[in-house]
């Protein structure tokens, strides 16, 4: 296993693929020459050329859409979004034709599309945000979000591989931050669907993904010192999320945290909540509780964006009253 | 508009018109099975515009990719598609191409090459470009066409895929279905430049603006564009003008259009333009006006038959098919 670092893995994920299969076209502004906005795909445009490499105009619909119509005939393409908060321009290409053509037509429709999200880079409300609930909600949608440099690469080598339009959320705070073991194997791949119990316990139980993993076991640190053993799963698929791991993970600890670092209100948590209030309501011992960003749009100066994340603080706090309840 | 030399045979010709009539015979019948209650959904129809639905789609081969919209039945039947299916549709049945899924010529074909259209207008012309891209990756002669009403065309779309595939030199053709109204709205309220073909010089790609009530003149000029698209040298914006014979939908009694201009236009239909140019060149007398009449008739009443008999999708297949 080599030692890399998520941004590492990701790129290694793409080349991987883009070597074993020649339908594998990357998509997006500034990708060839340049190497992406955060070299991602630094060195693709010589080893693949600028056929499979295709830098586009500023045209997030159009890039997706493209990416939609060569998925229709015969490739696979990844389109390459700067930053997740300019998906929105390509909502409508995503939920509307991405999402509804196998349901329509039944033609799969092999596209990823990768979106650099999240806070704490000092970005300012256009920068830093984390859209993946405006997709969880979306029939025919796959929306993944690792947290690791092992699950960056896998997730991104199933999601390629899948046949199906899938979203891959790279949290951009954890690109040169997180370092760790992947595997070398080329047909590594982590399972789309398939959480992970990144820290075992028995007291109670953090359900987060991407870069609130990191928070989430930071506070569960904390809180091992004073004798409490809290449970670390990573969803790392938001849609479709894998219930089997959260009903197990509710049956050994019986008190439930939900966490991300996207606001709060209509949030991945409150989909988390109410299934485990619908199928083990009798296994709790208190209310599924949730913690994420502020609803209000990231802002942009340090003081008032370390405020508005979920900080190990804050998750240490609710994880006592969860405790205490 | 002077009458073109046309590369077409005479067995070409009468089949663009047995086309431009099976497309107003196909539409027909679906507004009969409307009013019967047996079609529930929206009815958008083509009166006045079949030549440039039938003319473009007729113009591209079998393995050319075609994105027909929301009025463009003449653009499936021109590319091979049966009137039985076009029933289907609108009868939701389960052995409907989008087995009861979505409405009306909302659909696709594999084997002929038809990716059928999602309602957001101009949604479809970046997904026609990577089709285009795809082609041309892969090393294929073929080209993808879509279409877009003159209203459609001021949705971002227009411009994002547009000019994607001016850069990527994609083998793309946008034909543009200028039929004066969208929905209740005239022209003057939905562009400020004279054609929308102007715009073709700001993407630095041709744009052609055709006569869209003569099926042979629009054939050409798309047949042109795709000979370019295939030579490699990218993408064409086509401007069709010509006049919706009808409301916007089933529902709507165009009032809003001026009685005159109306008349005006009845003497365009493209039926009746084709039928000159015919009667002009001798291919066309009442023996043979006859005997499409009868094929049209024969083959639309069989097709009827059939999808009417065809049965409904079980309900709980609503629940299937969302992930491939
Ligand atoms: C994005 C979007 N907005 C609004 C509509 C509703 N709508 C359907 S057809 C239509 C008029 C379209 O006019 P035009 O593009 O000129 O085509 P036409 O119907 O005249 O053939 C409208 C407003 C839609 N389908 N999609």
């Amino acid at each position: 296993m080599a030692v890399l670092t998520y941004l590492q893995a990701i790129s290694e994920g793409m080349r991987e693929e883009m070597r074993r299969d020649e339908s594998v076209v990357l998509l997006g502004e500034d990708i060839g020459v340049y190497g992406g906005a955060f070299k991602v795909t630094k060195g693709f445009i010589d080893e693949f050329g600028p056929k499979r490499v295709i830098d586009t105009p500023i045209s997030e619909s159009a890039i997706v859409g493209a990416a939609v119509g060569m998925a229709l005939y015969g490739f696979r393409p990844i389109a390459e979004i700067q930053f997740a908060d300019f998906i929105t321009v390509a909502y409508n290409q995503i939920v509307q034709n991405a999402a509804t053509i196998h349901y329509r037509y039944g033609f799969p429709v092999p596209i990823v599309v990768r979106a650099p999200s999240g806070a704490g880079v000092h970005g300012g409300p256009f920068h830093s945000q984390n859209p993946e609930a405006l997709f969880t909600h979306v029939p025919g949608l796959k929306v993944v979000a690792p947290s690791t440099p092992a699950d960056a690469k896998g997730l991104l080598k199933a999601a390629v591989r899948d046949d199906n339009p899938v979203l891959y959320f790279e949290h951009k705070y954890l690109y040169r931050r997180i370092k760790g073991e992947v595997p070398e194997d080329d047909d590594f791949t982590v399972p789309i669907g398939v959480a992970d119990v990144k820290r075992p316990g028995r007291d109670a139980t953090v359900i987060t993904y991407g870069s609130t993993v990191h928070t989430a076991l930071q506070a569960a640190e904390d809180l091992s010192a004073e004798g409490a053993e809290v449970e670390v799963l990573d969803l790392r698929t938001l849609r479709p999320y894998d219930e089997q791991a959260i009903l197990d993970s509710v049956g050994r600890t019986n008190r439930v945290l939900v966490l991300h670092e996207a606001s709060k209100t209509g949030g991945v948590g409150a989909e988390i909540a109410a299934f485990i209030t619908e199928n083990a309501f009798e296994k709790l011992d208190a209310p599924v509780m949730r913690l994420g960003g502020l609803d209000t749009p990231v802002p942009y100066s340090p003081p008032l964006e370390e405020y508005w994340l979920p900080s190990k603080e804050r998750v240490v706090g609710a994880l006592r009253r969860l405790l205490e309840y | 508009m002077p009458k073109k030399k046309t590369s077409l045979t005479k067995e070409q010709k009468l089949e663009l018109y047995y086309l431009l009539k099976l497309t107003r015979a196909v539409e027909e019948t679906v507004v009969r099975l409307y009013k019967q209650g047996r079609v529930v959904g929206g009815v958008y129809l083509s009166r006045g515009m079949e030549a440039a639905s039938v003319g473009a789609a007729y113009a591209l081969e079998r393995d050319d990719i075609l994105f027909p919209i929301h009025r463009d039945t003449g653009a499936h039947l021109a590319k091979g598609q049966s009137p039985k299916a076009i029933f289907l549709q609108y009868l939701g049945r389960a052995d409907s191409p989008s087995r009861g899924r979505d409405p009306g010529i909302h659909f696709s074909d594999r084997s002929l090459n038809v990716v059928g259209n999602i309602s957001h207008l101009g949604s479809m012309i970046p997904v026609a470009v990577g089709a285009a891209m795809a082609m041309k990756l892969a090393g294929k002669k073929n080209v993808s066409l879509n279409f877009i009403g003159e209203g459609g065309s001021n949705i971002g779309d227009f411009h994002e895929g547009l000019n994607l595939a001016a850069v990527q030199k994609a083998p793309f053709i946008l034909v543009v279905e200028n039929n004066q109204f969208a929905y209740s709205t005239p022209t003057h309220l939905e562009y400020a430049c004279e054609n929308i073909v102007d715009r073709a010089v700001g993407y630095g790609i041709p744009g052609e603006l055709v006569d869209g009530t003569d099926v042979v003149v629009v054939y050409e000029a798309v047949k042109k564009a795709v000979e370019r698209a295939r030579r490699g040298e990218g993408p064409t914006l086509i401007e069709a003008k010509m006049m919706r014979l009808t409301g916007h939908s089933a529902h709507d009694d165009a009032k809003y259009v001026p009685e005159e201009l109306k008349k005006q236009w009845e003497q365009k239909d493209p039926i009746l333009v084709m039928r000159r140019r015919l009667e002009a060149e001798g291919l066309l007398d009442e023996k043979v006006e006859k005997e499409i009449d009868q094929r049209i008739e024969r083959e639309i009443e069989e097709a009827v038959e059939q999808a009417l008999a065809s049965p409904l999708p079980k309900p709980e297949e609503a629940a299937e098919g969302v992930y491939a």
